[in-house]
């Protein structure tokens, strides 16, 4: 399975990435390089497998609802692009 | 309205924010109402490294949910990446549940006292656990284009509750809103409450047309979000169905002719509107979550959950009409109230030995001063047996159904008991012998109600009770006509 450029080009807009016309060549040069590698694994006959829904054959990992402390609110903004005293800003959401 | 030329078909999403102290995946405090940013932590901002667990309460308020809604719970359950980018989901994903959701094939019953839709049973296809996003608000006053994000919900636990399309009705719609609503009430799983977004509701609705040759045509279907209330659900349903119908004559568009529309209700202008598409997002690409592991369950462990499932509404309403003997609509007044208020009866109904009287009471009565004072029942201070102690009383004759009223009105003023307020009012049994000597007394004096007795006329005896009760105010007026009755027809 080989990608096209339109494929690439679908994913850069989901993952919101601009790309330019040279980087969108390279990417689906080297994205088609990736995605053909992982098709080796449906060589593999899967007939009668479960999906795996994870690596770890471990379960049920849960705790308590205890209350920890949360981040001070000028540590939670510190890394935000933009923010106010309060609030992280971001352009404008509109049509909701 | 007049057999329209259509059915309407009604879905409904529910998310309903479950009652834990902390988040789903993170410790931060889920509590409503404080500073913005405040309940954040590496988890639930999205930080590179960061690694959720889950909350065994969120996990188990859920199944107790779902078992409620007679949901399957599988023994296997997994949590999924939702991808989307949204400014107030910093991961860029949703933890969510996607092929595997945690329950099932249930259903809830919803009926109408007054008949105004036949009862059924509405499917319920999945409950699943998923996390909540931020808020964001849009900054106007300050004349920036700019929108601030609030990341304190991000994280909190959420049970998406969907419905089969099974609902016919704005009104079926609302009644199994209330009764999910006075579900989870009872269940106490959650607090419900729309205005601080505990409880949202999102509709699917499109229409079956009836065409000439009998065939039913289905139509584009339409999301509809924003509805801040019941009342706004009902108005915004009723709104859209004669919309769609309008548009159906105009386009003749059936369902996949046009692709599927989110509309957003505007409570003001009472109307929906087109809401912006997230255009090309829409493509979730939903895989397993490898950060979380899988939730298992044992069928015992599911079984000793269903053991924990307080009665609820649907079986006390029937055990109110079998074993209280009350009317279906007094029954479905008092359980829609609450669990509170069912204890509260049968406690006082358990004092008296009248079940009837005690419904009666509890239904006029308290109710009515629980609504007019705003209260809830924790804050009414009269006791079940405090009130019992009232309706002996005016079982045993000392006093009749409207003192009553008016010594219950004294019990709540003085925050006094029965015996104490009825005394405050002057209120004091009546001696037999003392009645009976008063009756005779106003029966030798009244010689044309005698008469008129006598030639058939009964009625004639109520100018009687009029007057004993001016000179013992304490009387019982049905003791006080038998009494006079006997007087005459003894003469």
């Amino acid at each position: 399975m080989s990608l096209s450029k339109e494929d690439v080009q679908r994913v850069s807009l989901l993952a919101r990435l601009k790309l330019s016309d040279d980087e969108l060549t390279t990417m689906t040069e080297q994205l088609g390089q990736i995605v053909s590698y992982i098709d080796k694994l449906s060589e593999l006959d899967t007939e009668g497998v479960k999906p795996m829904a994870h690596a770890l054959d471990l379960t049920n990992a849960l705790v308590d609802d205890e209350p920890h402390e949360s981040l001070p609110r000028e540590k939670a903004l510190q890394n935000a692009p933009r923010s106010d005293d309060e609030c992280f800003r971001v352009p404008a959401v509109l049509g909701e | 309205m007049t057999n329209p030329p259509y059915d309407v078909i009604i879905g409904l999403e529910v998310h309903v924010q479950l009652r834990t102290n902390t988040k789903l995946f993170c410790r931060c405090s889920t509590e409503f109402g404080n500073p913005p940013n405040t309940q954040t932590c590496p988890v639930c901002l999205g930080l590179p490294g960061a690694l959720p667990v889950m909350n065994r309460k969120a996990y188990e308020l859920s199944v107790k949910t779902a078992l409620a809604l007679n949901c399957n719970i599988p023994n296997f359950t997994k949590w999924d990446r939702k991808q989307y980018y949204y400014p107030d989901l910093p991961k860029g994903y949703q933890i969510s549940q996607f092929d595997l959701p945690m329950s099932e094939n249930g259903y809830l019953a919803i009926s109408s006292p007054d008949g105004e839709f036949e009862d059924k049973n509405v499917g319920i296809i999945r409950a699943h656990l998923e996390e909540d996003a931020g808020k964001s608000m849009h900054d106007e006053a300050q004349g920036l284009a700019d929108t601030r994000i609030d990341l304190n919900r991000t994280g909190t636990p959420l049970l998406e509750i969907v419905s089969e399309p099974d609902m016919r009705s704005a009104e079926e719609a609302r009644a199994y809103l209330q009764e999910l609503r006075l579900l989870l009430t009872y269940l106490d799983v959650s607090d419900c409450n729309m205005q601080e977004g505990s409880l949202r509701v999102d509709a699917n609705v499109n229409l079956h047309v009836h065409t000439e040759t009998d065939e039913k045509i289905a139509t584009p279907i339409v999301e509809v979000k924003n509805m801040n209330s019941f009342r706004a659900v009902e108005r915004a349903l009723h709104y859209e169905v004669k919309r769609q119908y309008e548009i159906w004559q105009e386009t003749g568009n059936r369902i996949g002719d046009v692709p599927k529309q989110t509309r957003g209700w505007d409570d003001n202008a009472q109307l929906t509107r087109a809401q912006r598409e997230k255009e090309e997002s829409s493509d979730y690409r939903y895989f397993p979550d490898p950060d979380l592991v899988p939730v298992t369950i044992t069928n015992e462990q599911v079984e000793a959950f269903q053991q924990q499932i307080p009665e609820l509404p649907a079986a006390l309403r029937e055990k109110l009409v079998d074993e209280f003997s009350l009317t279906p609509y007094t029954a479905d007044v008092i359980v829609n109230q609450g669990p509170e208020v069912v204890a509260y009866f049968q406690s006082l109904a358990e004092h008296t030995g009248d079940a009837k009287q005690s419904g009666n009471w509890v239904q006029g009565e308290v109710l009515r001063v629980l609504k007019e004072e705003d209260w809830e029942l924790s804050e009414f201070p009269i006791s079940a047996e405090g009130l019992a102690d009232l309706l002996k009383a005016i079982q045993q004759g000392e006093l009749n159904n409207s003192r009553g009223k008016e010594v219950f009105s004294e019990m709540l003023s003085a925050g006094t008991s029965a015996a104490d307020a009825m005394a405050a009012l002057g209120i004091e049994k009546v001696d037999d012998s003392a009645l009976e000597d008063l009756c005779r007394e106003i029966v030798m004096a009244n010689p044309k109600v005698i008469s008129d007795v006598q030639s058939g006329n009964e009625k004639a005896v109520g100018a009687l009770i009029g007057q004993a009760k001016q000179k013992n105010p304490n009387v019982n007026p049905g003791q006080v006509r038998q009494i006079c009755l006997d007087i005459i027809n003894a003469l």
